[in-house]
């Protein structure tokens, strides 16, 4: 009887591990960075008092834990320097965990950059065997895809001359077509793997597509929240080494837009963002999204006295197209004058017609007639807008569509 | 289990194809290309031959000292190209160590094996003089591969130790440096052993692994009239060598083992 329960008991756990196929427990990554690099015994010698020899010790993850299901198409999100690709290089069996498990239920891509091992003095026809072999196949296996890969790089003409004689785009494309082949139980995927012109990076996420449909294990690392709504099934928010949020797409990339607006001190101010005579400061640009507008207050202070002068503002969308741009003098707003030590608040309104993602703003103010600019202040502040519907065109305007339908007969 | 499990299909791959990689890289723009793995020692064996043979007139009691001399030089050469080259394979390839998930030791081996590629043409080039100087064929010449194995596990181990020192201490390639150079004239390959007139001295030099290893091939394959570390030694110290062997292989397994977990963040 008792014997019966424990061979059940046994049963389930396994049923209930056939379905993770990742699991992270509890995971720390500590980095020990020297402040003086120690890199030769020498100078080892030299810090030989325990007291000099410093160092920093970096938590780069702390306690992360999370589980990706079979077939579940899983993305990561995360800022610049929040430790996703730690992260990344630790399920990747790259970097080894300090503290806490990562445990993987069957076999997992071991690469997290395209084209490893690619060699500029070897050929293409070389390069495709070196990398497929780095990437576990045979030689025989190789030979098999060899034609499905030039075919699919569209690089046939190029494959008896050396790599470096490709372009980057055909580097990367070569790359791309040799990793697709890889068909391990978890693929990691990175967005920059979609690179190249448009009609790359449609074949790109046309396989992306393919794997959804084909209920690969994916785990996807992103910034682009557009492409992680569309594909990924869950999604966890890395901050600052820890899971800050994790769960449905939509709820986590509102978490994630939510991170810049909290972030407003973001932004430099050096000499290539910001130049002018000086004469007149802008101190603050203060953005507040609505949902059918932008405002936008601008805090001018006057260092001199100034007769009609210009204010400016420029928009630009997150791949740094200049989506709007005015002025005053556009649009023949009298600004008066100012004496010495006044204040000006420029309130701005426009539609908000940007599209997803961080969206920047410059702003401007010069002389009556734009020949002297006092102040100009290049991605002054960004605001992030997070719509439900996405487009690929420049601006997202608000419209209707109907539909009537009308019968053959 | 293990080994099958380390020499699995992929990896054997893996290592054919790195090793292919690096012996098309090597002579790349050269004009010879591969023929300069043959026309190096040809070459150097020419220069030593002339210098100790023909000036110094070294090694007159031993016959055949040219051949003699130049199998002590080729083994040497292997020793010192091998750990030389693998000391740096880690660092080198370094894109590779950061960036995909490879069995790391993989890397040290393909540049070993580059080396043990070398010392096969190499003993072409002494085949061909044993036979130009009409060297009789020995029985123990059956041994040389034994030797050979021996002379590579000892290079392999030091290999792994040093290539996994690299990656944390820049300057461990100078100081080998220094020690392959004294090796070379500690080592009884230029000069027969028996210009050592110190018995305690002769005993001491021929514990080394790779003086023993050098001086069985040439007593296994070209003449028995020369000292070897078998008969040299008395009672356990002839086991030294061997242990030593043993010993270092060991000790480069475990500490690359342990430190190749840090590699990657490390380089």
């Amino acid at each position: 009887m008792s014997q019966q329960l424990i061979v059940d008991s046994h049963q389930s756990t396994a049923e209930s591990q056939e379905s993770v196929a990742v699991r992270v427990e509890n995971v720390g990554k500590v980095f020990k960075l020297p402040h003086e690099k120690h890199s030769s015994l020498k100078s080892s010698f030299i810090n030989f008092r325990p007291r000099q020899r410093t160092f920093e010790l970096q938590q780069a993850l702390k306690d992360v834990s999370f589980e990706i299901k079979e077939g579940e198409f899983f993305g990561i999100v995360g800022r610049n320097g929040s430790g996703k690709s730690t992260l990344l290089k630790l399920l990747a069996g790259i970097y080894t965990p300090t503290s806490g498990l990562v445990k993987v239920n069957g076999s997992l891509t071991p690469f997290i950059e395209l084209g490893v091992g690619f060699n500029p003095e070897l050929t293409g026809r070389e390069n495709i065997f070196l990398n497929g072999a780095l990437l576990g196949f045979s030689r025989k296996e190789m030979q098999a895809m060899y034609g499905d890969i030039v075919a699919f790089a569209e690089l046939k003409r190029f494959m008896d001359q050396k790599l470096k004689n490709y372009s980057s785009g055909m580097e990367v494309r070569l790359a791309f077509s040799i990793a697709i082949k890889v068909n391990s139980d978890i693929l990691l995927l990175d967005e920059v793997l979609a690179v190249g012109d448009a009609a790359f990076q449609k074949k790109c996420f046309d396989y992306f597509r393919k794997l959804k449909k084909d209920k690969k294990t994916v785990v996807f690392i992103s910034h682009d929240m557009n492409a992680v709504r569309e594909y990924c099934d869950r999604v966890i928010l890395i901050e600052k080494g820890s899971v800050l949020k994790s769960g449905s797409a939509d709820a986590v990339a509102q978490e994630y837009t939510k991170l810049f607006l909290t972030d407003k001190q973001n932004f430099e101010t050096d000499g290539i963002k910001r130049w002018g005579t000086g004469k007149v400061k802008i101190e603050k640009v203060e953005p507040s999204l609505q949902k059918s507008k932008i405002t936008i207050s601008i805090l001018n202070s006057f260092k001199k006295a100034v007769e009609e002068p210009v204010f400016g503002l420029t928009i630009t969308n997150p791949v740094g197209v200049k989506v709007y741009e005015s002025n005053t003098k556009w649009q023949r707003v009298a600004t008066g004058n100012f004496n010495k030590g006044d204040r000006a608040l420029v309130r701005w309104e426009v539609p908000n017609i940007f599209t997803n993602g961080t969206n920047y703003i410059s702003a401007a103010v010069a002389n009556r007639d734009t020949t002297e600019f006092y102040d100009w202040w290049n991605e002054a502040a960004a605001f992030i807008v997070d719509k439900d519907e996405i487009t690929t065109a420049l601006t997202l305007v608000k419209s209707k569509i109907g539909i009537k339908k009308i019968n053959a007969s | 289990m293990m080994i099958t499990r380390v020499f699995s299909k992929k990896n054997r791959s893996l290592l054919a194809e790195l090793v292919r990689t690096d012996f098309k890289l090597r002579y790349q723009g050269s004009v010879l290309g591969y023929a300069w793995s043959l026309l190096r020692p040809l070459l150097l064996f020419l220069i030593l031959y002339v210098v100790f043979v023909r000036f110094l007139k070294i090694g007159g009691d031993i016959p055949h000292f040219p051949v003699y001399l130049l199998l002590g030089i080729v083994l040497w050469n292997f020793f010192a190209e091998m750990t030389a080259q693998s000391l740096g394979s880690i660092v080198s390839r370094g894109d590779l160590v950061r960036k995909i998930r490879i069995p790391r030791w993989i890397i040290v081996l393909s540049s070993s094996i580059s080396a043990l590629i070398n010392l096969f043409l190499n003993l072409l080039v002494v085949i061909v003089f044993l036979i130009v100087d009409h060297v009789d064929l020995l029985q123990t010449t059956l041994w040389l591969p034994l030797i050979l194995l021996e002379i590579y596990l000892f290079a392999l181990g030091l290999s792994l130790f040093l290539a996994a020192a690299f990656v944390k201490y820049r300057d461990v390639n100078y100081i080998w440096e220094v020690i392959l150079q004294a090796g070379f004239y500690l080592t009884p390959i230029l000069y027969p052993i028996t210009l050592i007139t110190s018995p305690a001295l002769q005993k001491l030099m021929l514990l080394n692994p790779m003086a023993q290893a050098i001086q069985d091939a040439r007593y296994a394959s070209i003449t028995h009239q020369t000292a070897i570390s078998r008969q040299v030694l008395s009672g356990g110290l002839k086991y030294v060598p061997y242990l030593l062997v043993i010993l270092v292989l060991l000790a480069g397994l475990t500490y690359f083992k342990r430190q190749s977990k840090f590699f990657a963040e490390n380089i």
